[in-house]
């Protein structure tokens, strides 16, 4: 159906004199007949209002934070009273010095960045290996083991069962806890597998099995380095699944010193638990002021949580969406 | 998924039996031992991400018949004794049931009304734009906020829609009307939860549509062009054809997902003052289950695989409507 519909408009346009003449008279109005196809009125006019609501989307995005931004950066007293609109007043970088100094944050995200990390080695190191090895044709199985995976898709036991499990394999409210169980993407190991299938050709692995190459040997000389753009696309994703996940931390961890950024974040922006003391290290004469610096911190922190995501992800944005693309549409 | 030997026959037509002799004579079929034998490095591979599977998905499946018994801590998984459909009547006929079910399902019915189409609307206005460099900045700058936290992006909404020194309440200050409390209304929750949504991922849920999209062969709109088709018809009847497969897939995704509401942002936004439409079943299930002073494992587990029954009956009956209608279908 949909090919029929396609091709009709080319078909017609030789034959169908009557659509040729209509379409020149309505193009040429006025003037003589272009060269090139003038844009109609109507597109002109469509093509206007796109842009206008697309930069009024785009101001949308981008002004949240250049807002949060600029209150963090500006006197207390300004952003209270709302003189604060676009670039900051009185500025100055009180908050973000606080931080540095709030034990809580600069734990947390230095927990964030060791949780992120190993996830992002370990789970990258699984994916492109498992993926590899389902892309394989002649792996004895792989139909049963695609089923395997993909079945979890669809099923899960549920919150409290996978609690249960982690309980029992003792590493509640460690940092396996926040690493182990987020290693793995089936989403992104089926992704892989078909990048794999798409890219990897048949003959290469029949040459190098020919040389006398090992699946090891192909794997690591071959596959891997041809592999690049999907070990960033993976790294990327597990990197950012990780910063930003607060919810394992909140059920798996009771420990305040193992607690990521996200979940100490939660608790100082919508739970109001932090400790003004904290924020001056020494005077209680200045308890006022810190009290006062703590609602200009919840600005600070907001910017410091997104920033290592939003640097990340032009880097990998290039290779995201082609890997994405051959993953997903293909899939 | 293409066979091994099948570009060798793909030109000719033949039956399954001609190809399969084909196939033997090419590469002649191993006993499978010998085949498992010879792929072991595959399988070592391939071994951590289905051990990952194991531990984290089936083992909790495994887990799931403690919603079916009375479980204690001392007896593990399989120990308590049997009581059958106990937990599951006692969350039908409890009075919170009808609560839960209806905010779980308004909830999750509006965010797919206003979420699904916005995706689709942006991909084809961006689409359409003739200023290819400004449709690419504005892309990039959609994409952002799907790299950020929910932490962050209610974070953000708790500090532009503060009462006192919010952006929004100054703005409704400028016009003379009084502040109001958007996070403590119950009144806003779901409008706020919904929009906040579709400002953080319908960017990234572009992408797809957008590859969608780039598919369609540009003599197509240039013929259409000189037969005097206007943008908007050209939009019509060759670009929506064109993304019309995929969104139905997605469609289908997004109601077998019902009742799996995004409860981690749902429980970020929920305080005593919105918790009459706040309370899905996720957030049920995480109260009962592990926030309670007593938690009732066995019945949150209930609840959670209600949750999942129902999902995925919806799921296949969908697909099959969807089969019928559209002629495309996910499974």
């Amino acid at each position: 159906m949909k090919t029929q519909e396609r091709s009709e408009p080319v078909a017609a346009m030789p034959h169908d004199a009557e659509h040729r003449s209509r379409a020149t008279s309505r193009t040429s109005q006025g003037s003589a007949r272009a060269s090139k196809i003038r844009e109609p009125r109507s597109d002109r006019l469509l093509n206007m209002v796109s842009i206008v609501v697309l930069s009024a989307i785009a101001v949308s995005i981008v002004y949240p934070f250049v807002y949060i931004a600029s209150a963090s950066l500006s006197d207390p007293d300004a952003v209270n009273s709302g003189r604060v609109v676009l670039w900051p007043v009185g500025f100055n970088l009180d908050a973000y010095l606080a931080i540095l100094h709030y034990p809580d944050v600069v734990r947390g995200f230095v927990n964030s960045l060791i949780y992120s990390g190993s996830v992002m080695v370990l789970g990258t190191a699984i994916v492109i290996a498992g993926g590899y090895a389902l892309s394989r044709a002649d792996l004895p199985g792989r139909r049963l083991f695609m089923v395997l995976f993909v079945v979890t898709m669809l099923f899960s036991g549920g919150m409290i069962p996978l609690y249960l499990v982690i309980q029992r394999l003792g590493i509640l409210n460690t940092m396996w806890a926040m690493v182990l169980p987020s290693c793995m993407s089936v989403w992104q190991l089926i992704m892989t597998r078909t990048y794999f299938q798409v890219t990897v050709p048949k003959e290469l692995l029949e040459c190098s099995q020919l040389d006398g190459a090992t699946d090891f040997g192909f794997f690591f000389r071959i596959v891997v380095p041809l592999a690049k753009p999907l070990i960033a696309v993976n790294c990327l994703l597990f990197a950012v699944a990780t910063w930003n996940g607060y919810f394992n931390a909140l059920i798996y961890l009771n420990d305040p010193h193992l607690y990521p950024l996200q979940l100490v974040m939660r608790n100082i922006l919508l739970e109001n638990s932090y400790d003004p003391s904290k924020l001056t290290n020494v005077d209680p004469s200045r308890l006022v002021q810190a009290q006062q610096l703590a609602g200009k911190l919840k600005y600070a922190l907001i910017i410091i949580a997104s920033i290592p995501p939003l640097v990340a992800y032009p880097f990998v944005q290039k290779h995201f969406v082609k890997g994405m693309m051959i993953g997903s549409l293909k899939g | 998924m293409a066979e091994p030997t099948t570009n060798f026959v793909d030109t000719l037509r033949v039956d399954d039996n001609a190809r399969q002799r084909r196939r033997r004579r090419v590469k002649p079929q191993l006993p499978l031992a010998t085949r498992i034998l010879r792929a072991w490095r595959l399988y070592v591979l391939l071994a951590p991400a289905l051990i990952w599977v194991l531990v984290f998905c089936y083992w909790p499946m495994y887990g799931v018949q403690i919603a079916f018994r009375d479980f204690s801590p001392a007896t593990g998984l399989t120990g308590g004794p049997w009581v059958g459909f106990e937990h599951f009547t006692r969350f039908v006929t409890s009075y919170q049931f009808g609560l839960v079910l209806k905010n779980t399902l308004i909830l999750h019915l509006y965010e797919l009304a206003v979420g699904f189409p916005a995706p689709i609307i942006l991909a084809l206005v961006l689409n359409a734009v003739r200023q290819k460099y400004f449709s690419r900045a504005v892309q990039l700058i959609t994409y952002a906020p799907n790299f950020i936290s929910v932490v962050v992006v209610v974070g953000i909404m708790v500090m532009l829609l503060d009462p006192q020194a919010g952006a929004v309440n100054s703005l409704v200050n400028l016009f003379g009307a009084p502040s109001v409390n958007f996070m403590g209304q119950a009144g806003w929750f779901r409008h706020l939860y919904v929009f906040s949504g579709v400002w953080q991922t319908a960017g990234f849920s572009a992408i797809i549509y957008l590859a969608a999209l780039s598919s369609v062969p540009p003599e197509l709109h240039e013929a259409a062009r000189v037969d005097g088709a206007s943008r908007l018809r050209r939009i019509w009847h060759l670009d929506l054809p064109a993304i019309l497969p995929i969104a139905v897939i997605l469609l289908i995704l997004n109601i077998g997902n019902i009742l799996n509401v995004g409860f981690e942002k749902v429980l970020l936004m929920q305080n005593p003052l919105n918790l009459d439409v706040s309370q899905v079943i996720g957030t049920y299930v995480y109260q009962v289950g592990l926030k309670a002073p007593i938690p009732q494992y066995s019945y949150a587990t209930a609840i959670g695989l209600f949750n999942s029954v129902v999902g995925v009956l919806l799921l296949v009956i969908v697909n099959q409507m969807a089969r019928r209608i559209a002629k495309a279908g996910l499974f």
